[in-house]
């Protein structure tokens, strides 16, 4: 199973990339929301993958039980999804005023600094 | 989406799916749940009462800007991070009530810095959502 | 003692509130805070003369060992005292010098954190906090000679005299760290124990030569002295100040300083003796053909500070005790050339000594200050600036080797700066008056008392040397020599000797300079045919090379393109990568470790891949919105198979409102165009299949190394113990790691509050079209 998701995160990290480079900013931001999710993956993978032992103590006990998933990388995770979110919707009405501003969404027209924006 | 069977069942959602929100909060200590799941859940909450009635009215059953929701969870959080302090405690010691409170079990400042995370998260949510959906 | 320190930067500070008044009323009266601080050193006088000195310290950085630590002796009261003396007469003559100018307030803030970074210096006993005033000195010393900032020439200058003097300094931290580490300790009190073993250790040259080029650029020492002649851009006040009296002599002081550290060795003494000559001579006879007072003065003060080096270079006691009475020779009478300098420019509108004369009939105090100048500057008795020069025969007379040549160099930068002396004190001031002038006045006391001031106590200092010998020169001097007892006494008459005679070849030789050699353009310029060769010019030259590569890397780098950044930033990345994992690593997948496959989770992953494909090639936006939200859900039914429900929940909010998000927005943009070529595709797929490989290998390398399960262990055993919560995640996100998530909802609310202002901004830039 760690085999499949080592493709996927490499699939979602490739298409990031690809789709980073592109010339249009919607673009961009797909590819930087596909990468984070890439990300995602990599840490909860790293942690190691556990089926069906969620990091929450039984109610009649005290501490986890023998197997569990490792809860660091899940609150790193959840954490970092939240933020995301935050980058995310910053990143979105920025391409929008840019557009709206500059009348484009092509990076390369965006290179002039001295514009009155 | 202005049909009438989406309207009238946001009307009854956005109670339902505010308690949800809630009781997800409450119980996160728990089982799988907390602040900012909930808070989503409420955002999301309003997102759909405003699609099917219009921003408006969500605005009016609101009564006041996002913005404050932002502010009032920051000071939650802030106040519950630095109560220990009163008592000679370092910043972000957890303190608890003796006695655990039935439904929600123990009461203690991490619940207040979780409600504070909620408070944040809606505010946030909202105040984005709004304003975008306000300018177009 | 701190607060005596910090006090300039608390007064700089201070100029934000009270800056409209000082401009005003007050500018008069900031003098007098350089005068309390010059009474508090007095203060100090006692102590140091029976010899002891005084150590205060304040903790700073303790894990790194750097203090502020504070040490006073002879050698600091001295510069103590010049920086606050000079100072607080600088004070009071800038007041009217630069009466209603609009920025005088910034003046006074800069004159102020100068002063205060030069007394941090002089007093550090820490070598990192003695860098760090090091660098202020050089940072507050750019603002002045920037001052006038409207003209380009102006920051010319001070660029390059923060950028000679900033590089300078970073030599000096070198040599700082690499002293620190041979020692064994930052502080100079206690590095003076392990003088021997620093100076025997493999690292003393490179400690010596990078101390070397620290004090050469600040002290202006050949070749890297022109800096200064260019920072006479400055007004006339941070000249004296700065450029004369203190912040060139920052780099005497280091030099005295570590003399008795990491003195007396061949290359101590060798280096400096030659750098010292050259300079001295080289700037003597540049000083000679300059017109400009300030010139004359500038090449003046760098073959006074070159005297110095010259001296500490010789090492001998009598050479050292002839150091620190020149210092305060120098300091003196430098200082009252450079203030009359400013006030006949002041008065006159130039500084062109050909065109000055006879001023003295319209403003006679200035002339008897400039006369008593020039008289200490010269050495004539019974001027302290005689008992100086003897110091200085007596001690090239008095050293080992090459006795003639070494005063030979002395004896004729010592008759060129007389020269140059009298051409800036004495020649404006004699002969006739011409009619141009006539109407010239005297200006405020504030500005011609200082000058005088100054130069009557060189000749108070010649004729009562029992004033300063035994209170303060004893002490400087015995500073600089290691373990140093020496008895100072200094006397005005030594007698009939051989120091007399080549004092009085000195007054002869310049009395007849001055009388045949007049000042005029045609010699002038035919010294400024040799600038092509000069240091200068090859600096400069070395710079603009620098500049054209500098700018051909920008250009190639940074084009402006954001992808062209990402492909340079990915291609080394995905360089580097390959190069560790192929190079160091064996792929092996060890299958035991696997988990077992179910239908539902290949399932899902086919789901993710399909989808990333289809978001990647779709041609329509809102086709890859939707596929990146079916990204996203099944990524939520990943983190649901494995055991994490509250990843599940939080990504399926989350993904339900950027999916909302972008809906709502990207009705405003324009449609997908296809913006790049066939080639440009092909290339970043490469790129991209390349790294997407690479992070899968990457993965593959990670998941062969073992766990350390001790954090989360921790938790797991104390999540309901400690923080009586039972969803351990939750737990960690608002007990154990609260603060961090305290920080993370701030951040939040600052997007929120971004994306707020960004679109309110645009409402209102709308409204006004």
């Amino acid at each position: 199973m760690e085999l499949l998701l080592v493709f996927i995160i490499g699939l979602l990290y490739g298409a990031g990339v690809y789709m980073i480079l592109r010339r249009s900013l919607v673009k961009l931001i797909i590819g930087l929301i596909l990468m984070g999710n890439g990300a995602n993956l990599l840490i909860f993978l790293l942690g190691r993958i556990v089926k069906g032992n969620p990091p929450l103590i039984n109610s009649d006990a005290n501490i986890l039980g023998e197997i569990y998933a490792d809860p660091i990388p899940q609150a790193l995770i959840l954490t970092a999804i939240v933020i995301s979110f935050g980058l995310q919707s910053f990143a979105i009405i920025l391409v929008k005023r840019a557009y709206k501003v500059v009348g484009t969404d092509d990076l390369d027209e965006m290179n002039a600094t001295d514009e009155d924006l | 989406m202005n049909t009438v069977i989406f309207k009238s069942a946001s009307t009854y959602l956005l109670p339902l799916l505010l308690l949800f929100s809630v009781f997800i909060l409450l119980r996160g200590h728990y089982l799988p749940g907390g602040g900012f799941v909930g808070g989503l859940i409420a955002s999301i909450a309003f997102i759909i009462h405003s699609a099917a009635n219009g921003l408006e009215q969500t605005r009016s059953i609101l009564k006041f800007h996002p913005g404050v929701l932002l502010l009032a969870g920051l000071t939650v959080a802030l106040f519950s991070g630095i109560s220990p302090m009163f008592i000679g405690e370092p910043f972000m010691k957890g303190l608890w009530f003796e006695n655990p409170v039935p439904v929600i079990g123990m009461i203690g400042s991490a619940l207040f810095f979780d409600i504070g995370v909620y408070l944040v998260v809606v505010g946030v949510t909202l105040t984005i959502i709004f304003t975008i959906t306000e300018t177009i | 003692m701190l607060i005596a320190v910090l006090s300039g930067f608390i007064l700089a500070l201070s100029l934000v509130i009270t800056g409209k008044w000082i401009k005003g009323k007050g500018a008069p009266l900031v003098g007098l805070f350089p005068l309390a601080l010059f009474g508090y050193f007095v203060s100090f006088f006692p102590a140091i003369m029976k010899g002891e000195s005084l150590t205060f310290t304040y903790e700073w950085i303790p894990s790194l060992g750097v203090n502020l630590s504070f040490h006073l002796d002879g050698l600091s009261l001295l510069f103590c005292l010049l920086i606050t003396g000079i100072g607080a007469l600088v004070f009071f003559y800038t007041a009217p010098y630069l009466k209603e100018h609009i920025y005088l307030d910034r003046f006074f803030g800069y004159l102020s954190m100068f002063m205060g970074s030069m007394l941090g210096l002089v007093l550090s006993d820490n070598i990192i906090t003695l860098f760090v005033f090091w660098e202020l000195t050089s940072i507050s010393s750019f603002f002045l000679i920037g001052f006038n900032n409207e003209s380009e020439e102006s920051r010319r200058s001070a660029m390059m005299a923060l950028s000679m003097t900033g590089i300078g300094g970073l030599f000096l931290l070198a040599s700082m760290i690499v002293l620190g580490t041979v020692g064994g300790s930052y502080e100079i009190s206690t590095l003076l124990g392990s003088a021997d073993m620093i100076k025997e250790h493999e690292n003393y040259l490179w400690i010596i030569g990078l101390l070397f080029i620290g004090a050469f650029t600040k002290s202006a020492q050949f070749p890297f002295h022109f800096w200064l002649p260019d920072a006479m851009k400055a007004p006339t006040p941070v000249s004296t100040y700065l450029h004369s009296a203190t912040m060139v002599k920052a780099g005497i002081y280091l030099l005295a300083r570590f003399t008795p550290m990491l003195g007396e060795t061949v290359y101590w003494n060798g280096t400096l003796i030659i750098i010292g000559s050259i300079t001295m001579v080289y700037a003597a006879i540049h000083a000679v053909f300059r017109l400009d007072l300030k010139g004359i003065l500038a090449y003046s003060t760098i073959s006074a500070l070159g005297i110095l080096v010259f001296l500490i270079g010789l090492g001998t006691d009598q050479a050292l005790l002839a150091a620190a009475v020149f210092i305060l020779v120098h300091a003196l009478y430098k200082a009252t050339l450079f203030l009359i300098t400013g006030i006949i420019d002041h008065e006159t509108g130039t500084r062109d000594v050909s065109k000055l004369s006879g001023l003295n009939k319209v403003m006679l105090p200035v002339g008897i200050a400039g006369i008593l100048a020039a008289i200490s500057n010269a050495g004539i008795p019974p001027s302290f600036g005689f008992v100086g020069k003897d110091l200085i025969y007596e001690a090239t007379l008095g050293f080992e080797t090459l006795i003639w040549v070494l005063s030979g160099v002395a004896l004729l930068t010592n008759i060129c700066l007389m020269y140059a002396g009298f051409q800036a004190g004495i020649k404006p001031f004699t002969g006739q008056l011409p009619k141009a002038y006539e109407k010239v006045h005297l200006p405020s006391p504030l500005m011609w008392v200082p000058p005088l001031l100054l130069g009557s106590l060189g000749m108070v200092f010649g004729l009562m040397p029992f004033l300063i010998d035994k209170s303060l020169i004893q002490a400087v001097v015995n500073a600089m020599i290691r373990g140093g007892a020496l008895d100072v006494e200094l006397k005005l008459w030594h007698g009939f000797n051989l120091v007399l005679l080549l004092s009085g070849i000195t007054l002869a030789a310049g009395f007849l300079l001055y009388y045949f050699l007049k000042p005029s353009a045609l010699l002038e310029a035919k010294t400024n045919r040799w600038e092509k060769l000069s240091p200068k010019s090859l600096t400069k030259g070395l710079g603009g090379i620098f500049s054209g590569i500098s700018k051909l890397w920008t250009g190639f780098f940074q084009n402006g393109y954001l992808r062209y950044y990402l492909i340079f930033a990915l291609t080394f990345l995905t360089f580097i990568l390959a190069y560790k994992l192929f190079k160091e690593t064996e792929l092996y997948i060890n299958f035991n470790d696997l988990t077992g496959i179910t239908f539902y989770e290949v399932a899902a992953m086919v789901i993710i891949a399909f989808a990333v494909l289809f978001t990647v090639l779709t041609k329509s936006r809102l086709a890859a919105v939707a596929s990146l939200g079916v990204v996203g859900y099944s990524i939520c039914l990943v983190f649901l198979f494995y055991s994490a429900p509250d990843l599940a929940m939080t990504q399926f909010s989350i993904d339900t409102l950027t999916v909302i998000l972008f809906v709502l927005v990207i009705y405003n943009l324009p449609k997908y165009l296809k913006l790049s070529n066939q080639i440009s595709r092909v290339r970043d797929g490469i790129m991209s299949v390349i790294f997407g490989a690479l992070i899968s290998i990457l993965t593959l390398e990670v998941l062969n190394e073992p766990v350390l399960k001790e954090t989360s262990q921790f938790y797991a055993e104390n999540a309901y113990t400690l923080a009586k919560g039972k969803n351990v995640v939750n737990v960690i996100l608002v007990d154990f790691r609260g603060t961090d998530t305290f920080v993370e909802i701030t951040v939040l609310a600052i997007a929120a509050l971004g994306v707020y202002s960004l679109l309110k901004l645009q409402l209102k830039s709308t409204e006004k079209e």
